[in-house]
């Protein structure tokens, strides 16, 4: 590696410490939440290590738990990582010359709504060892947390452990309450998945639709509702990266 | 791990990665469509809140530590606490809860 790639490299493994450490935090949580539905430490980590999203895991966690279908399991993943194309093609246009086909196909896997954020915002445009940096403490973070929140999840007495499965959400509760106390629109667009969610749920004639399919129906009617009447400004991506870190 | 799992995990990662491969390799254009913006712009709520409710009462296998985990929670997060802190109120508050039901 030349002086200027490895000084790249450190200054994306810098900027990318803060996330890393968010990561660990959030993938116990759900290192917890995947053998509290009977996954095994292996199973979870390797999950983490190859999906690195953290409302993409929980819905094909909540998939693999009621053993749906593998359409579902694709469908519910296309929806709900589908904004990641969103940030793809704005990246994409913020990737220095020296990108090849290959080191395209090397970063996308590593885009996240945080690592994502940071990227756009730099001023300049960035390079492949930069974005390496930038990702690679982040997906070991992940990968560790979960790692860990497995583990401890075998290990802890019953009465903590099911403590703990309640922290993922928490976390979740953490994103979608502040933004929605920010945004009208957020708060429209949370109220209508979570009065969809209790429908699908309670109502007796929805007991057919699976808990994965539930998911993606509660997010589209809500997000285009979101979209219909509340729309965000166009072409300010970095205005809409500020609420969207849910990981 | 049975080969159903490792078929999920497969479809899983599959189905991510390409979703972020392919814009940043085949397209080069922006998206002009407000209302496709705002769409992409509305789902992690959409999604996080839909997972969320009712999910979360359900989350401790007890009705009465998880609704404590969640009031603490969701009173921390109107205040914006951080995530750790927000995950970390909610498990210590079912726990509590959890502890203190056995008293009685």
């Amino acid at each position: 590696m030349s002086s200027s790639a490895r000084s790249s490299f450190m200054r994306g493994l810098k900027d990318s410490i803060p996330i890393a450490l968010g990561y660990l935090s959030v993938s116990f949580g759900f290192g917890i939440m995947a053998v509290n539905n009977g996954l095994s430490v292996f199973a979870a980590v390797l999950i983490s290590m190859t999906n690195l999203t953290s409302a993409g895991q929980v819905a094909g966690l909540t998939v693999i738990a009621s053993n749906g279908g593998m359409f579902e399991m694709a469908i519910a993943q296309l929806v709900i990582n589908l904004r990641y194309s969103l940030m793809s093609l704005s990246l994409s246009q913020k990737l220095d010359s020296r990108f090849t086909r290959l080191s395209r196909m090397a970063v996308s896997f590593g885009i996240t709504d945080e690592i994502f954020a940071v990227a756009s915002g730099k001023s300049e445009e960035v390079s492949k060892h930069y974005m390496a940096g930038l990702i690679s403490l982040p997906w070991v973070g992940w990968s560790l947390g979960t790692l860990l929140g497995a583990a401890a999840g075998e290990l802890l007495p019953e009465k903590l452990k099911a403590a703990l499965g309640i922290a993922i959400y928490g976390m979740f509760i953490a994103i979608f309450v502040p933004a929605a106390r920010k945004a009208v629109g957020v708060l429209i667009v949370v109220i209508i998945a979570v009065a969809a969610s209790c429908c699908l749920r309670y109502i007796p004639l929805f007991s057919g639709i699976s808990e994965g399919f539930a998911i993606i129906i509660c997010t589209v009617i809500a997000a285009a509702a979101g979209a219909l009447f509340f729309p965000v400004a166009q072409d300010k991506p970095d205005e809409q990266q500020e609420g969207g870190g849910e990981q | 791990m049975t080969l159903r799992l490792l078929a999920y995990i497969l479809v899983m990662a599959g189905v991510t990665y390409l979703v972020r491969m392919l814009p940043l390799l085949v397209f080069r254009r922006k998206i002009r469509s407000r209302f496709v913006q705002s769409f992409l712009y509305y789902v992690p709520y959409a999604v996080l809140g839909a997972m969320t409710i009712p999910a979360v009462f359900y989350a401790t296998g007890n009705m009465t530590s998880a609704i404590a985990g969640f009031t603490v929670a969701f009173i921390l997060a109107y205040f914006g606490r951080s995530l750790t802190v927000v995950a970390l109120a909610a498990s210590a508050a079912a726990f509590a809860a959890e502890v203190a039901a056995g008293w009685f």
